[in-house]
């Protein structure tokens, strides 16, 4: 993975694959820390799966043996001196959070965000709240409200998708 | 500034216009490994340029989905294009151009460009 954002992607696929109805992302830049976080509602985890979930050799899948999804994403933040935690619980939900520290010379860049969260949020059927913190300002995007406007247009409906990548192009802070 | 004022004015105009899309419409699918190994491989461009180009030629019974690890990550990114009647075609080593090209060959006229197949990456190595 050559950018955090890929990262991101990568990661919402488990909340995806977990049945969520709405996945809160959050990327928030406070001077050299980056802060991710990834929430889901899905079907959570028991305890042996949380324990084993940060081991590349641990999967659930059966067509192979291995799952770097989560270690990568752990081991990226935890080379910059940052950190990472990831909280679930069963029938309710995961959370997984991730500080990266931006000054480390080992931190990859957060890269483009914009389109991780555009191809999210029209190529799936569930809710997203995504949230972007920088010192030049915030930016909210709730799939919820844009479903409530469009009744039953989807989001990938072409001249949905492109309102959507505007409207994150131009009110994302940078 | 995209407010949220301009989607209801869309929808406004959008209404009636849309018909309702059944299943059986959909006549292709193509489908883009979107796992780890994928990812790491560069298959965001690759979803990115497909939804984009399908939706600027208003290939409207082309249906984009994602799928997991398919179990051939070596030749990440892959993409499979399913034709109604016909064999599917798996494509790899995809990248955004040759998304396009798919599309304009494959999903528009019809021929597959095998050079980009998994076939002709076996029995070129």
């Amino acid at each position: 993975m050559q950018e955090i954002s890929l990262n991101i992607l990568d990661i919402v696929q488990n909340s995806i694959k977990a049945g969520a109805s709405l996945v809160r992302i959050t990327v928030s830049q406070k001077e050299n820390m980056l802060t991710v976080s990834i929430g889901d509602d899905g079907c959570g985890m028991d305890e042996e799966q949380v324990k084993n979930v940060t081991d590349p050799f641990y999967t659930t899948r059966t067509t192979r043996r291995v799952g770097l999804g989560v270690p990568f994403f752990k081991m990226s933040a935890e080379m910059t001196g940052g950190s990472f935690s990831l909280e679930s619980q069963k029938g309710v939900g995961t959370t997984t959070t991730a500080v990266f520290d931006t000054s480390s010379i080992d931190c990859m860049p957060l890269g483009d965000i914009n389109e991780t969260i555009f191809l999210l949020v029209t190529q799936n059927e569930c809710d997203f709240l995504y949230t972007r913190e920088t010192p030049s300002g915030s930016f909210v995007l709730d799939t919820r409200e844009f479903r409530e406007i469009l009744g039953g247009i989807p989001l990938s409906e072409p001249e949905v998708a492109s309102f959507i990548k505007a409207f994150i192009a131009e009110n994302s802070p940078d | 500034m995209k407010s949220l004022e301009e989607l209801r004015a869309m929808k406004e105009k959008m209404q009636g216009k849309m018909g309702i899309r059944h299943d059986s419409e959909t006549e292709i699918k193509v489908v883009v490994g979107m796992a780890t190994c994928g990812i790491a491989a560069g298959a965001r461009p690759v979803l990115a340029a497909f939804t984009e180009e399908l939706a600027k030629r208003g290939q409207n019974h082309v249906a984009v989905s994602q799928t997991g690890c398919i179990g051939i990550c070596q030749y990440e990114p892959v993409v499979e294009v399913y034709v109604k009647g016909q064999e599917k075609v798996t494509y790899v080593k995809m990248d955004a151009q040759k998304a396009l090209r798919v599309v304009n060959d494959h999903i528009v006229n019809g021929n597959v460009v095998t050079e980009y197949t998994i076939g002709a990456a076996i029995n070129n190595k």
